[in-house]
């Protein structure tokens, strides 16, 4: 700061505070809309304050989903988003961090035709290839499967990218004390670089953990089964009631539940979420 | 390419490394990605029963249909939009941040957890704080005499779906605004101010300038996520109505391939935005790559 002048500090957070305030006020209206019950929204406007129905619509809709709109529990469609983001995290470090040991530690034909072969999917996201994509995992028989849902979101350019960064910054007296003392390329892999990289794969993990949970298009070509849905995929399904009015409490609550996971991480690991993010975008 | 000079000799192992990564983008990257150039030269009769190579016929009709070039327009408009409000809020919340000390964590906190929520989710609450019959926002509009109904109107569609679309952004270019803020000498402020600037001159003299490669990144970063990340946004308030007013480039090839079923159109769509994102992705390595330093 360069000098200080109150009114400027004054105004500094009150601008703050208000965009909280509207950052949050979404979240808020859907929040007590979950504290209701249905008979509330029938007339006029959604209140304002919470009320006394949260323990009921919360339990209602993780037990039974909703009774007249969908048959699924929603702890399924959690379960399901779970592990699909999961495969998906896990499977993106895996796969990104091999490839990149691969390409910076060893020397073989065709090492730049693989790198830009990784480079390429970069510029291939689901939404521009879904057509062809959601014919080869139909050819595959892969459709309403747990493998179908991550493995064609698995290929990562920028995970890859990030493992060959940190790997350059590793000092070469590294590699080469390992080879006085004998140690084989996956020996120094597992004893060294994955412990030094420690940081950087949790970083990731943060942020490919929230992209894994909110795939949306994909869940919804690929999952026709109800019992495959991810929760981010199956709440449109909600709101397309056919007959009357949308249970706006249950929606609401599944909203809520929906955005729980990936917030949490975000604001329990902020310092892991935030080195992810500006590492990822180099 | 860098390369290390100490590296290990072995012949298979690279391969065996490097072979999960490269089949994944063979089958599901590369394979579909060469079919849909394949099929955007093709066209199949109305039964399915006969292909015929029409060269670049569905390209020609493609710029030839309103409805597509409707759907450029509106894509233009709603990324433009998108990246205007999300980045200015973004960098009014950033340089208030910058003047406080001690509370600057517990802002950023509350400020950057809608990146984590899902469009779809996050176009879900917006829909329901504006729904025209029980939303909080219309029954104030109506208030000062504006009858809200983004079902049927087009511009209220737009507005809601740019709203819907920033308000996830917001917190991605507010952290990068910060840390391009904080990169900023404070010496050259300083100076400034014992010249004299006041802070509002210290912003567009010297604050602004400095910002300006955290600024060009952020706008390609955001051109990027409202033409292939917002589907769900879309989805989830308007699919794409009302009249084609918010059918955004990416929702169309979706529309066009899955529920109208037309392989040629939709193959060719994949097409042409393949080409949008190579240009964005150049953009971002040849121009960005010096931007800033954390």
């Amino acid at each position: 700061m360069v000098e200080n002048q109150r009114w400027l500090n004054v105004l500094a957070h009150a601008v703050l505070i208000l965009g909280v305030l509207v950052v949050a006020l979404p979240v808020y209206i859907a929040l007590v809309a979950s504290t209701h019950e249905s008979g509330v929204f029938l007339s006029g406007v959604i209140p304002m304050l919470p009320g006394r129905n949260m323990v009921e619509t919360y339990s209602a809709v993780l037990r039974g989903g909703l009774s007249s709109q969908m048959s699924q529990p929603i702890w399924l469609m959690l379960g399901n988003s779970m592990i699909m983001a999961m495969m998906i995290a896990v499977g993106k470090i895996v796969i990104s961090i091999t490839s990149a040991f691969a390409i910076v530690y060893f020397r073989f034909p065709f090492r730049g035709l693989a790198f830009w072969m990784i480079f390429i999917t970069l510029m291939l996201p689901v939404e521009v290839r879904i057509l062809p994509t959601y014919k080869v995992i139909a050819d595959l028989g892969m459709l309403n499967s747990y493998a179908g849902l991550s493995i064609p979101l698995i290929a990562s350019a920028t995970a890859t990218f990030l493992f060959r960064q940190v790997f350059l910054t590793m000092p070469d007296e590294l590699v080469e004390a390992a080879r006085i003392d004998g140690a084989g390329p996956m020996k120094f892999f597992r004893d060294i670089l994955l412990p030094l990289s420690r940081t950087n794969i949790a970083a990731l993990f943060v942020i490919l953990f929230i992209y894994g949970w909110n795939q949306y298009l994909w869940p919804l070509l690929v999952t026709t089964d109800p019992s495959y849905t991810t929760i981010v995929a199956g709440i449109k399904r909600m709101t397309d009631v056919a007959d009357g009015t949308p249970q706006w409490n249950y929606i609401m609550a599944v909203a809520m539940l929906a955005m729980l996971p990936p917030v949490a991480v975000v604001v329990f690991m902020q310092r892991l979420f935030v080195k992810g993010l500006i590492e990822t975008e180099k | 390419m860098q390369n290390k000079r100490a590296i290990f000799g072995a012949k298979g192992l690279p391969y065996l490394l490097l072979a999960p990564q490269l089949i994944i983008t063979a089958i599901f990257f590369l394979w579909p990605a060469g079919q849909a150039i394949w099929q955007s030269f093709l066209r199949e009769d109305a039964f399915g029963i006969k292909t015929t190579f029409v060269a670049l016929e569905n390209y020609s009709r493609l710029f030839a249909d309103p409805s597509y070039l409707n759907a450029l327009k509106v894509t233009v408009v709603f990324a433009l939009s998108t990246a205007a409000l999300s980045m200015g809020v973004a960098l009014v919340l950033a340089l208030a941040v910058d003047r406080t000390l001690r509370s600057a964590r517990i802002y950023s906190t509350l400020l950057i957890w809608p990146y984590a929520v899902a469009p779809a989710v996050a176009g879900v609450l917006w829909w329901f704080m504006f729904n025209p019959t029980i939303g909080i926002l219309p029954y104030l509009l109506k208030g000062v005499g504006y009858g809200w109904n983004h079902a049927l109107d087009r511009g209220d569609a737009m507005t809601l779906v740019v709203i819907s679309a920033a308000w996830k952004q917001i917190s991605y270019n507010f952290l990068f605004f910060v840390a391009g803020l904080q990169a900023i000498p404070a010496s050259l402020r300083e100076a400034a101010a014992i010249d004299g600037a006041g802070p509002v001159r210290r912003f567009w003299t010297i604050t602004l300038p400095l910002l300006s490669p955290t600024t060009f990144f952020l706008l390609v970063v955001t051109i990027v996520y409202t033409m292939f990340d917002t589907f769900g946004v879309i989805d989830a308030i308007t699919e794409g109505g009302p009249a084609q007013s918010t059918n955004i480039l990416v929702y169309k090839v979706y529309q066009d391939g899955f529920v109208g079923l037309n392989l040629g159109s939709s193959a060719a769509q994949s097409v042409v935005l393949m080409g949008i994102v190579i240009v964005l992705t150049v953009i971002q390595f040849r121009f960005v790559e010096r931007r800033v330093n954390y």
